[in-house]
């Protein structure tokens, strides 16, 4: 498992354009979050609500971050459907099997660096968090402290299975601009069968069957958080209230779509003459 | 004598082509053998099955008499197939020690191999700095990186000025005699030839011959000969059993041979039957001439 890392870091890290796109995606969301915290407090004086909905304290921060860094995955959805569009394109997956890599060991390779970012990605947005949380938060109880903190776990399992997806993808498409535009188009095929299943059968039937999709079944993993925060501050309109509670079995339809992609990609690369 | 490689009744099929014959092979330990065949003769197909790029579609081969199968046994092997593929960005070095973490080998070799193929100075460079001939030699020092029990060579010199071709043909002659199996597939018939001691040779996916090298040429050798006696010596030919037959080109007639005749035994029995020579040359055919037929025959 240590060599199939060791292949697959090599190959990204040497890249110049895949090493800053690397970066760029551990970076630019937490920068983006921090800056965002202390501009708040900085200009408190302008965003005074801001600070009292309690966006960035105990325990909403959890939710809030996790959702606004899961916006930022498309930087390394795009270094995983380059570095796959590469390897065919320069022949270079068929000197890696020719060399002595097996179908198998070139899938795991990629499908463990995959899970290694996202454990990365979310160590450093669970610092963060910690980081803003205490930074805004008087309290010290540590049961409200790590009260949502499955958000983390969420985001987590949201990441492999998004970045499981575009592995697929890129595996079927082999053409990185492709595969990134297939992404989208999975995204409006998904939106217009739920408005199609919204015609046939009732809403409530409908959005059940929406959450089955990949892609929605991955975004509704951590719901927007924005109904919440204004709820804070209307704590009177209740009546439409989004259940945002990470479920056990929202989390359960991710990981089966993460087996899928997995065995479907595995399938193709079986199957395929190169 | 060690097998390193079985095809048993191997056969590729692309749709409606089939590519790839009911094709049964041996390799041996320590030879070099030669595919030969035309363009299209399934060589790359067939070496592309056994290194684990294509899948077959019916029979079998065995590594190492079935001792390691799949992608271990691919470890134990040295191949460059058509062009040489390496990461752009990274530098001959890096190139090699990814090959080096595929194989599971230690970086030890990668300076050694280097300097055979003469990039040693050259080793810090990217590998898109690279020219078609260098990225050649780059692509036989990694798969002489784990000085490999068999290696392959589809086309070595394909796309290469002469002057590339000579370097490759150098070190590969220098590969051979260091005792290393190799089994070269090309299209260039004195390439193989010059380097190989075995030939098979292969047709629309079929295999028509295979053998040493030597039964192959040795079997047919022929005079070349002029006289200004043209028609004695035409009739002396054709009554002689131990001549198969008699071509005319012009002035030059060429007498294939059914058995070994010393060339001045048949010039004293050519000065017997007061026949006098302007020209006479002993000749083998090459292996060009003799694969020519080969696959002509086949037709």
């Amino acid at each position: 498992m240590i060599r199939l890392i060791q292949i697959e870091t090599q190959k990204l890290w040497l890249n110049r354009a895949s090493k800053i796109l690397i970066l760029v995606s551990f970076i630019l969301p937490l920068t983006v979050i921090l800056l965002s915290s202390i501009s708040i407090n900085l200009f408190s004086f302008l965003n005074i609500k801001m600070g009292e909905i309690g966006m960035f304290n105990f325990p909403m921060i959890w939710h809030v971050a996790t959702f606004t860094v899961s916006l930022f995955k498309i930087f390394f959805a795009i270094v995983i459907v380059s570095m796959i569009g590469n390897e065919y394109s320069n022949k270079t997956i068929k000197q890696n099997l020719i060399d002595g890599l097996s179908k198998k060991e070139f899938l795991l390779s990629k499908f463990y660096t995959i899970v290694i970012f996202s454990i990365i990605s979310t160590i450093l947005i669970g610092i963060t968090i910690l980081f803003i949380g205490f930074y805004n938060t008087e309290l010290t109880n540590f049961k409200i402290i790590f009260n949502e903190s499955e958000f983390l776990f969420a985001y987590l399992i949201k990441q492999i299975g998004f970045f499981s997806l575009c592995l697929f993808f890129a595996l079927l498409i082999r053409r990185s601009a492709f595969s990134l535009a297939f992404l989208f188009i999975l995204y409006f095929v998904e939106w217009l069968f739920y408005g199609l299943l919204n015609r046939i059968t009732n809403e409530t039937i409908a959005e059940k069957i929406y959450n089955l999709f990949p892609l929605h079944s991955m975004y509704k993993l951590i719901d927007q958080p924005f109904q919440r925060v204004l709820l804070v501050k209307f704590p009177n309109n209740q009546e439409k209230l989004l259940d945002y509670t990470v479920y056990f079995h929202e989390i359960f339809i991710v990981l089966v779509w993460t087996t899928i992609f997995l065995f479907l990609s595995y399938f193709l690369l079986k199957k395929r003459d190169l | 004598m060690k097998t390193i490689l079985t095809l048993s009744n191997l056969t590729k099929k692309f749709g409606q082509l089939t590519a790839v014959k009911d094709l049964t092979i041996t390799i041996n330990k320590g030879n070099v053998y030669g595919i030969l065949g035309p363009n299209g003769s399934g060589k790359s197909t067939t070496l592309g099955i056994v290194l684990n790029v294509i899948n077959k579609t019916s029979g079998n081969f065995e590594w190492f008499e079935g001792s390691i199968t799949g992608s271990d046994a691919l470890k134990k092997v040295g191949a460059l197939i058509e062009s040489p593929n390496f990461y752009q960005y990274m530098t001959a070095e890096q190139n090699l020690k990814l090959v080096c973490r595929i194989k599971n080998i230690s970086f030890k070799k990668i300076d050694e191999k280097l300097d055979i193929v003469g990039l040693l100075d050259r080793k810090n460079d990217k590998f898109r700095t690279y020219s078609l001939g260098m990225k050649q030699r780059l692509a036989i020092a990694s798969a002489l990186l784990n000085d490999p029990e068999l290696l392959i060579l589809d086309e070595p010199t394909n796309g290469l000025d002469p002057q590339g071709i000579h370097e490759i043909r150098k070190l590969i002659k220098k590969i051979a005699t260091d005792g290393i199996t190799i089994l070269l597939a090309s299209h260039l018939l004195d390439e193989v030839e010059k380097v190989c001691s075995h030939v098979i040779v292969l047709r629309k996916g079929e295999k028509l011959y295979s053998g040493s090298v030597d039964e192959m040429i040795n079997s047919n050798s022929f005079f070349e000969v002029k006289s200004n006696q043209k028609e004695e010596l035409l009739s002396y030919l054709k009554s002689n059993p131990a001549i198969k037959n008699v071509k005319i080109e012009g002035d030059l007639i060429t007498a294939f041979l059914l058995e070994a005749i010393d060339a001045s035994d048949f010039n004293k029995e050519l000065v017997n039957q007061n026949i006098i020579l302007s020209h006479l040359v002993k000749r083998k055919e090459s292996l060009e001439e003799k694969f020519l037929q080969i696959t002509n025959n086949n037709n």
